[in-house]
Parts: structure tokens; C-alpha cells; sequence
């Protein structure tokens, strides 16, 4: 009998188990899309795109990405991406309130298609390099479109963010990386 | 005004709920009648203003009401009609009002056609249905109103994910919903017996149709959806143990051990909190379900909108119905007397052995599930994925044991079976499979030990059920007219289970021989490029653009031969849609019953090829596929066989009243 109401409580038990390990899955800093690079604190890979073609802005290589003076931004993005299109406004405001220097690797996405994106929305992007076949993707290890990168002077990966830079949460969450970069004053 | 309104009736089918989860169960405690016989009315009642609630959701859909957000967010005025409709459930906050729907429709059908049911169980059934209608009312009404209106309004809508866009995903909500829903019946007869005290045969056969009405939902509902992965995803695979797949997938398994302890309940008046408990697990995966998919718990390719508000509510809600019933069950059940005992070799030794082995395998779906999440919490961050590799390699051989007893099963008699004597009768059985697999291994070019096994299993299953079918009515042993008596005197249900039985033997063939024998080439291909597959030599011909409703497409035109006859040609499409600026791929597929060969077109990858005019061509040829669908369509119709049995039939005792009071008062 002690046995038999031993065992009904079993289920009960394993319930409250997964309740706990839910209740700390549901924690809002949490984000199972948070992929963690393997990047993170080693060299920018090795790339080399040409220009968008029709484009004044150059092309991007992994050149371009050291001996900078200060921390760099790399975005990559499409035209027919939704959400690369919000993310757009945040990036222009951090090169032209807050001076940041903005890296684009257009990502799968035809020439023409993109120069008219940049021309209807604006070009903040100092070099693009074109990825249409998405090599350069492979090498930074992407998992979608927008991706944003934070690299260091010296060409080390310092920060990765996964989806686009929108909405205060991710704007702070961005910006205090940029400030651990060195690349805005803290306060 | 429509929105208003549907607003409004879901705050009065709430007011309605809360009055069902207090009266008829407090009149079941007082013995007073007219309470108890309040919750006809108002399951009527949630049910109606549900249904205006939805109704109203709808008409803002069909007319494009761009005020209201939620068809802001997935609707668009170019979308076709029947999109339109769908749209309604297609996203979070519809969806919920579907499944409060199928809720309440569930509730006011027990409250119709359960005549039969003593007074007090029912009652305390319904407003068990309540409390769950309660939970998911305020959380429609707090965290996801579907009729939050959005100003200025919009010019047009941002269109439904272009993959949604698809007759067989639009059904396939419903009927899943309507199976998880129905297990929420069987969830509140199992706690209002637990608040009884009391479980007999006769509460297990009030159960059993509502069991099978959900099952089968289900089932359609999961074989529908691993048929819109297949046709419309065009990756060329049925199923790929996805964490939302599964979580369709785990009520199903414990469904399918709750439908057959119900038996032995009902017939043995044995496995009794047993069958309690797996009712209550079942209705608890489906909430789990709801709550994965809508929470974002973990990743997947079609999980809705993450909301951590929405996520602590569900949370709340699981804990409080799973974490209540439990509490109850640990309460209650070691108070219920054992049943009928038996010997180890018998009818109910086969299906103990069929419901520890599903409750096995649902313990591994459920752990291979959940189990990136532990790890992440365990490990402090750490992030790994579980695949089909663990999936296959732990559930396969745990099944494979289970389709064997299958075949065995029918064959025990109750209480104390005749193992030798059965052995006996499938001798045959066990040597046709065997030659019927040495055959299949001598016509392929081979193939893993795994999948002969299971093939062999697979005859074994279907021979068996079919020989114990043409044993009962003596099949070709009396004269055909004899054979004919029996079967229509036979039970409805044991032709189901015939059915059902053969049903998965025949989705087996359709599982193992797409899997191991498939056979896939990817080529860049330009126009005159020629590929053979499966004894198939197929030309690609080019390329055309093309235009639909709301999307381009680019139309890929290969012509297929075999031994130099023409056979078909097939049209893979690439769509794009520019407002909800994605793509997708629509296979070409030509079906018949040995195999299906399937084509799918895809962008060029990279930038020297697409200048020469080539693109990805993918072709598939997957034999016996469609015995998948073939042999779900048998698990349906033999569960609707079973439940249109006399025994159970819901509605119609009323002619004979007097026979189910009977039962009804032991």
C-alpha cells in the first residue's frame, strides 16, 4: 500500500521536474536562436567579394578588416529580407549620430535587386562585397539573414548578433557591445 | 463593429465557463439535480458564443478587415479565398480561438449525446471542461485578443507565410487541434472519476468513443501534416522529427496506449489507474504541444511568434491542470481496487506489453525533445541539437518489438492465453514472412540488416491480422455464405482493428521501403542535361517564367522516359511572392502506387553557373511512398469502423434507453 502510493506520486514528480526546467527555459534572456560562434574572439575569416556590380561603393575583403583604427561593423543583409529592411534606419543612425564605421556583405541577393534597396533606403555601408553564391556566408558561419558582427581593431571577431538590431532590447544589447569594443564612450 | 462583437462573445462564453466550473460539480456534491443539469446549458451556451466569436474572425479575414491587426499580420486582399478562410487559424491568436472552439464543441457534445452517463459524472465532467475552457478564455482574452483593431490602418496586409499557402496545411491545424482538444474530454472524465472515487467498466466504455474520435483526428491530422512536409516543403522526406512533429507525435503514442488499456478496463475491469493516468498524460502532451510551439522553448521551422508573457501564462496554465491532476491521481488512485486478474501468457499480458512499450517510446520522443533544453540548463548555455539519428536509433527497435506482439495480440485469449496453441496457428504466418522478405532480398540490390528485419516484421504484422480476420469468419474453411454471416455478425470493432492493424503494417512497407530504398541525385543542370534515377531518364528541357495570383514563379520543364517510352513531364516550381518577399519550392511530383518520382528546382548556388543558365535540379525517387498515406488512411477508417460499433454508439441508445440506465446504475 506504502509502495502503491509511492508510485502515484511518480508522475506528479516528473511533472514538477519539467515545470522547473520550463520555468527557466522561458527566462526573457534566453533566446534558443543564440547560436554562439565559433568565431567569437578569433581572426575574421577569409574572404574576398568584389563590389555589387553597378555600384560605386567597393568590395570587401578580409583585408579591409584589419590594421583598422577602432572597432568596425560588419552587417550582412538582402534586399529580400523583411527584416533587413527595419534594421536598415538602426545601422544609418549608428554611422551618422554615432560615427561608427559600417562593413555589408550583401548576401545571395541579384545586383540590381540590392542597388535599388540601397538607393531607395540610402547607402550607410562604407565597402559592400556582393556574396551571391554565399561562400562568405559559409566562412562567417551565418545562420540566416541579418547577422551583424562587431570586429576588433586588429581583424578579431568580438561580438556576434543573430537577427536584426531592432527594438530598444536589441539596440542596448548592441550598443553595450560596441561600448565593450571600445568603439562608443562608455556612459 | 464585427470585431466588437466577437470580443464581446468571448467575454460572455468566459462569464459562461466560470458559472460550469462551480455549479454542476458542486451539485454533483449536493445531489442537487437542477445544477447538475446547468451545464447542459451552458456548454450550449460556450459553445454558440464561441462559435460567434470565430465567425466574426472569419468575416474580418473573408472581407480584409485591415483594422483589425490580426488580419493586418496575416492576411493580404490578393490572397486567394480559401487562404483567406484558413488565415483565420493561421496565426497564434486565431489558432487559440480554434482550439477554444473545438474545446467548447467537445464539451456540448457530451453534454448532447452523453444520455447514457450517470447524472453526477457528467456533471463533473463538464465543469472539468470548464475549468480548461476558463484557462484558455482569460488567456485569449489577456495575452492574445484576436480582435485588437491597429490605427491608422494599413493599405494591405503583410500576407500569410507563402508556405501556409496550401489546401493540405490548411486543414491540417484543425483536425490536429481537434485531436488534441478531444483528448481534453477523456482528460476531464478521468479527473471527474478521480473527484468519484470511482472507475468500472462502464466509465471505460463511456470513454472510448470520445478516445477514438481523438485519436483518429489525430492521426489525420499527423498524416495530413507529414504529407504537406512532403509534397509541399520539397525536401523530399515524410518526417522529420522536428520538435513540432513530435509534440503531435507523443499524444498520438499515449493515445494509442490509452485506447487500448480502455479495453481492458472496460472488459477486465483491470489496469484501471493505469488507464487514468494515461488519459491524464495524454491531454497533458497535447497542452505541452500548445505550449512548445507557442512559447519559444525551443527552435523549430514552423513555431508561431515568441511572446515571454504568453510563455509564463501557458506555464501557469500546464502547471496547474497537469500539476492538479497529478496531485489528484497521487490523491485518489492507490484507493482504487484492482480488477480481473490474469496469467502472464494472455490478452491482457499483450497489451500491458503494448502500453509499457508506447510509453517507452513516448519517453523517448519526449526526452530526445526536450532533452537540448536540459542540457542547455544543466550546462549553463551550452546548445546542441538531437537529430534523427537518436530518434531513429532509440525508437525503431523499441517499435519493432511492438509491431511483432501486434501481430500476436488478437490472437490471446483473456485471462489465460495458449501459447503453444497459438504458435501453432502462425506457423505459416511466420514462414510466408520469412520467405516474403528472403524475396524482397533477392529483387533489391541490398540494403542495412535494420530495415530487412523490419520488413520482415512489417509481413509479419499484416499476414497475422489478416489470417486472424479470415479465421473468425472461416474464410475459404466454411462455404462462402457461412463466411459471409460471420463477418456481418462479427463486431464492428474487431473489423477495425483488422483494419487499423493492417493499416500500420502497410504505412511500414510505406516507411521502410521509401527509406532504404531511395535513391536522390542533385545535379546543376542547363537545358539538355539528362539524369537516370530509379529506371527513370530524365531531360531537362528549361526554363520559363510564369505568373500566379500573388507570386511569380520560375517553371522548369523536364521530360521523363523509361526504357526509351515516353512516360510524363514534370513542372518543378520555384515561387516567389513579393509582399511576404519569400520563396518557395513546389516540387513536381508523379505519383503511382510503386513509387513517386519527385523533382524539385532551386536557385542557382553559384554566381559562374547561373551565368551559363543552370540551376540546382533535386530528383528523389521514394518507392512505396504512398503506402504511408494508403496505410494511414486504414489506422482512420478502422477507428471509424470501431466507433460506429453498436456498443459504443453515442447518440442513438436513446431508442432503447432502457439498456444503458442499466449499466449505468451497477
Amino acid at each position: 500500500m506504502i509502495m502503491g502510493r509511492l508510485l502515484a506520486f511518480i508522475p506528479l514528480a516528473i511533472a514538477v521536474v519539467f515545470g522547473g526546467f520550463f520555468l527557466w527555459g522561458l527566462n526573457p534572456d534566453r533566446d534558443p536562436n543564440n547560436i554562439p560562434s565559433v568565431l567569437i574572439s578569433q581572426p575574421a575569416p577569409q574572404f574576398d567579394l568584389a563590389a555589387i556590380e553597378g555600384l560605386e561603393t567597393p568590395g570587401l575583403s578580409r583585408t579591409d578588416l584589419v590594421d583598422n583604427p577602432g572597432p568596425v561593423i560588419v552587417n550582412v543583409f538582402a534586399s529580400w529580407c523583411v527584416p533587413c529592411r527595419a534594421e536598415h534606419g538602426v545601422l544609418t543612425q549608428l554611422v551618422e549620430n554615432d560615427g561608427q564605421r559600417l562593413f555589408g556583405i550583401n548576401y545571395k541577393d541579384k545586383p540590381e535587386d540590392a542597388t535599388k534597396w540601397l538607393v531607395e533606403l540610402g547607402n550607410p555601408y562604407e565597402k559592400i562585397g556582393s556574396d551571391l553564391n554565399g561562400r562568405a556566408g559559409i566562412e562567417w558561419g551565418i545562420s540566416g539573414v541579418p547577422e551583424t558582427f562587431i570586429v576588433g581593431a586588429d581583424g578579431t571577431v568580438l561580438f556576434r548578433y543573430v537577427g536584426p538590431v531592432v527594438g530598444d532590447e536589441a539596440i542596448s544589447k548592441f550598443r553595450e557591445a560596441l561600448t565593450q569594443a571600445g568603439a562608443l564612450p562608455r556612459g | 463593429m464585427t470585431p466588437e462583437i466577437g470580443h464581446f462573445a468571448l467575454a460572455l462564453a468566459l462569464a459562461l465557463a466560470l458559472v460550469q466550473s462551480v455549479l454542476p460539480i458542486l451539485g454533483a456534491a449536493r445531489g442537487n439535480i437542477l445544477w447538475m443539469q446547468s451545464a447542459r446549458w451552458s456548454a450550449f451556451g460556450q459553445v454558440i458564443f464561441v462559435s460567434i466569436a470565430f465567425g466574426a474572425l472569419m468575416q474580418a479575414f473573408i472581407t480584409s478587415d485591415f483594422t483589425v491587426k490580426n488580419v493586418v499580420e496575416n492576411s493580404n486582399s490578393l490572397k486567394p479565398m480559401l487562404f483567406k478562410v484558413a488565415g483565420t487559424w493561421g496565426s497564434h491568436e486565431g489558432s487559440l480561438l480554434l482550439w477554444t472552439l473545438i474545446l467548447t464543441v467537445f464539451g456540448a457534445a457530451v453534454a448532447l449525446f452523453g444520455s447514457n452517463i450517470p447524472q453526477a459524472l457528467k456533471a463533473r465532467t463538464l465543469s472539468v471542461q470548464a475549468w480548461i475552457s476558463v484557462g484558455f478564455l482569460t488567456f485569449m482574452l489577456f495575452t492574445s485578443n484576436p480582435f485588437d483593431r491597429v490605427f491608422p490602418p494599413p493599405g494591405d496586409g503583410f500576407d500569410l507565410n507563402p508556405l501556409l499557402q496550401d489546401v493540405g496545411l490548411a486543414m491540417h491545424p484543425p483536425l490536429l487541434y481537434f485531436g488534441y482538444v478531444g483528448f481534453s474530454i477523456v482528460f476531464s472524465f478521468a479527473v471527474a472519476a478521480l473527484i468519484e472515487g470511482r472507475i468500472d467498466a462502464a466509465w471505460a466504455r463511456w470513454v472510448r468513443p470520445w478516445t477514438l474520435a481523438a485519436w483518429m483526428s489525430l492521426t489525420a491530422g499527423i498524416a495530413l501534416g507529414s504529407w504537406w512536409a512532403y509534397y509541399e516543403l520539397g525536401w523530399g522526406g515524410w518526417w522529420f522529427w522536428d520538435p513540432v512533429e513530435n509534440v503531435s507525435f507523443m499524444p498520438w503514442l499515449m493515445g494509442t496506449a490509452l485506447l487500448h488499456s480502455a479495453i481492458v478496463t472496460e472488459k477486465r475491469d483491470a489496469f484501471k489507474s493505469w488507464t487514468i493516468l494515461l488519459a491524464i498524460l495524454t491531454f497533458s502532451l497535447s497542452l505541452l504541444g500548445t505550449f512548445v510551439v507557442r512559447s519559444g522553448l525551443l527552435t523549430s521551422v514552423h513555431a508561431f511568434a515568441v511572446d515571454p508573457e504568453r510563455g509564463l501564462y501557458i506555464l501557469g496554465l500546464l502547471a496547474l491542470t497537469i500539476g492538479g491532476s497529478l496531485a489528484l491521481f497521487a490523491w485518489r488512485a492507490p484507493a482504487m481496487e484492482p480488477g480481473g486478474m490474469f496469467k502472464p501468457i494472455s490478452r491482457e499480458a499483450g497489451l500491458l506489453v503494448n502500453n509499457l512499450i508506447l510509453a517507452t517510446a513516448t519517453g523517448i520522443v519526449l526526452f530526445g525533445t526536450l532533452y537540448p533544453l536540459f542540457y542547455e540548463a544543466v550546462t549553463g548555455g551550452e546548445k546542441l541539437s538531437v537529430g534523427p539519428p537518436f530518434f531513429n536509433g532509440a525508437f525503431i527497435p523499441v517499435m519493432l518489438p511492438l509491431v511483432f506482439a501486434m501481430g500476436l495480440g488478437p490472437y490471446l485469449s483473456w485471462k489465460r492465453a495458449d501459447l503453444p496453441g497459438v504458435l501453432q496457428r502462425l506457423r505459416f504466418v511466420a514462414v510466408l514472412s520469412v520467405l516474403a522478405t528472403l524475396a524482397v532480398w533477392y529483387l533489391t540490390e541490398g540494403g542495412p540488416v535494420l530495415g530487412y528485419l523490419s520488413l520482415m516484421i512489417a509481413f509479419w504484422l499484416f499476414l497475422a491480422t489478416v489470417r486472424e480476420w479470415t479465421m473468425r469468419i472461416k474464410l475459404f474453411e466454411a462455404p462462402f455464405s457461412e463466411s459471409r454471416r460471420r463477418a456481418r455478425n462479427l463486431p464492428r470493432s474487431a473489423h477495425g482493428m483488422t483494419l487499423a492493424h493492417s493499416g500500420l503494417a502497410i504505412a511500414m512497407f510505406g516507411f521502410i521501403a521509401s527509406t532504404v530504398w531511395k535513391s536522390e541525385e542533385i545535379v546543376f543542370v542547363q537545358p539538355g542535361a539528362e539524369i537516370s534515377i530509379g529506371g527513370f531518364d530524365v531531360t531537362f528541357d528549361g526554363l520559363e517564367r510564369v505568373r500566379g495570383p500573388n507570386y511569380f514563379a520560375d517553371r522548369g520543364q523536364l521530360t521523363v522516359n523509361r526504357d526509351g517510352q515516353f512516360v510524363t513531364t514534370l513542372f518543378p516550381e520555384r515561387r516567389t511572392y513579393p509582399v511576404a518577399q519569400s520563396s518557395t519550392t513546389e516540387s513536381a511530383i508523379r505519383s503511382t502506387l510503386a513509387g513517386d518520382l519527385y523533382a524539385s528546382i532551386a536557385n542557382p548556388a553559384s554566381e559562374e553557373v547561373s551565368e551559363q543558365g543552370a540551376w540546382t535540379l533535386r530528383i528523389l525517387y521514394e518507392p512505396l511512398v504512398n503506402f504511408i498515406w494508403i496505410g494511414s488512411a486504414m489506422l482512420i477508417l478502422g477507428g471509424g469502423l470501431s466507433l460506429s460499433d453498436r456498443r459504443l454508439r453515442v447518440g442513438a441508445p436513446r431508442r432503447k434507453a432502457s439498456a444503458p440506465t442499466q449499466v449505468a446504475a451497477e
